[in-house]
């Protein structure tokens, strides 16, 4: 417990020694390490070019229902993360519904992956990390940088990352710390099975999506940046419909020049 | 009198009937303009007639020069007229290109009507969603239509699973901008570039 405190209080110093970088306009991209970033993401590009887009190719020729099946298990196991959170924000209900998801989808759904849960009326919602509950909290985003082979986070992001990893995710606790007392039957190697699964399945998922923006942007690296921080902000709010980006203030400027 | 009365009337229903005629609800107009792209789509031509025919329903449902001077954001400010101009011709062809490039490789893309939400006078969000397959999720797509001439509305962005695509083109350009020093030249450079490849 104080090896995640220490962490917390150690990393939102950092944070906010980052964030008070003095910007003029509350909505501008603050891109404090923008080379380092785009060589950083040059790199990540050679990665997914040579590794991730054909593994990826590769897995979208395994059957149907065996990778819609993998799916469902990795956002069944998401929702140990999420449930905390969720009672982090304050959402006891979406906890509660959470937890029962997973209970019924790791039994009755065979480790998540089918979702009886569903039918009997614990509706999916939206996935919750720590990044998220601190944005709730009025934590700002703080810097945008690229990290090898992770990608697009900001400060805020790896703050919430730091504390997945120092406790607050109980998947990483019983696999790679080890120090769950009952449960025995995981190895590390399970944990960053899931999570290179997880990896995999999502590029899978957008083959066609990033090679159409590949083709299409003039500069690629601000269209990632761009579109992960409307992301971000995104699910900190927890929209579904009224978005940020259907606020009329920017057309409206349009409109009065 | 009598005569003179039916008269009236006619011409009142006429002027009614008409009017409706003319104006074309937001979800009408997405719903048939993405009916129209889907059946491109579909069909068996050729990867270079499809886009021809995109760039037409392109040119014709979206309002490219608004989108333009959205996207160009606090530069605009900036432009000399003849500048403007050219920026207005090069993005014109920069969006069909882009836009045409993007929808060419979904053969299979259908998309359902949901709602619409006006917002005022001007705008109309349109709710849809692309069907999923078994290689695609299904995503949601939020058109923003103009509806200020409400017999022409045409759309001003594309909201996928509430990211903004004005919103991301207009932060791409304008990193351009930044990065060569508030030169808008080297944005008109790189539209230039993308255009000749």
């Amino acid at each position: 417990m104080n090896r995640i405190l220490t962490t917390f209080f150690t990393i939102l110093l950092i944070q906010l020694m980052v964030v008070n970088k003095s910007y003029g306009n509350e909505d501008e991209v603050k891109d404090c390490f923008e080379k380092l970033n785009r060589a950083t993401f040059a790199l990540n590009r050679g990665l997914d070019k040579v590794i991730f887009k054909p593994v990826s190719k590769g897995y979208r020729k395994i059957p149907s229902p065996i990778r819609t099946g993998t799916g469902k298990a990795l956002n069944n196991l998401s929702n140990l993360i999420t449930i905390p959170n969720n009672i982090l924000q304050g959402d006891l209900g979406s906890a509660a519904n959470n937890s029962a998801r997973l209970i019924i989808n790791t039994t009755i759904g065979i480790l998540g992956i089918f979702d009886p849960a569903n039918s009997l009326g614990f509706e999916k919602r939206e996935k919750e990390d720590f990044g998220q509950t601190l944005g709730v909290m009025g934590v700002k985003e703080g810097c945008y940088f690229v990290l090898p082979v992770l990608g697009p986070s900001t400060v805020r992001d790896s703050v919430g990352s730091l504390i997945s990893m120092n406790g607050g995710d109980t998947w990483h606790n019983i696999t790679v710390r080890d120090d769950e007392e009952y449960v025995k039957e995981f190895k590390e190697s399970d944990y960053w099975t899931s999570r290179a699964l997880e990896g995999v399945d999502f590029r899978a998922k957008n083959l066609e999506a990033f090679e159409s923006m590949e083709n299409n942007s003039i500069d690629l690296y601000a269209t990632v940046r761009s579109l992960y921080l409307q992301d971000r902000k995104k699910k900190i709010k927890n929209s579904k419909s009224n978005t940020e980006a259907m606020d009329d203030g920017d057309w409206n400027t349009l409109e009065n020049q | 009198m009598m005569f003179l009365r039916n008269i009236f009337v006619s011409i009142i229903f006429f002027i009614i009937l008409t009017s409706n005629s003319w104006s074309i609800s937001s979800s009408e107009f997405i719903s048939s303009l993405t009916t129209e792209a889907s059946d491109i789509l579909s069909s068996k031509l050729s990867d270079e007639e499809k886009i021809v025919r995109l760039k037409e329903i392109g040119e014709r449902t979206v309002d490219i020069e608004g989108v333009g001077l959205y996207t160009l954001g606090k530069h605009r400010k900036l432009l000399t007229d003849n500048q403007k101009k050219q920026y207005n011709e090069l993005f014109k062809n920069y969006f069909l290109k882009s836009f045409s490039g993007r929808l060419v490789g979904y053969s299979d893309a259908k998309i359902a009507v949901l709602s619409e939400e006006i917002k005022n006078e001007k705008y109309t969000i349109v709710f849809t969603k692309l069907i999923g397959t078994s290689d695609r999720p299904e995503v949601k797509i939020d058109w923003r239509v103009y509806t200020k001439n409400p017999e022409n509305p045409l759309v001003r962005d594309l909201i996928i699973e509430g990211l903004s695509l004005a919103r991301t083109q207009k932060e791409e350009f304008n990193s351009i901008i930044v990065n060569n020093d508030g030169n808008i030249e080297a944005l008109f450079e790189n539209l230039n570039k993308f255009l000749e490849n």
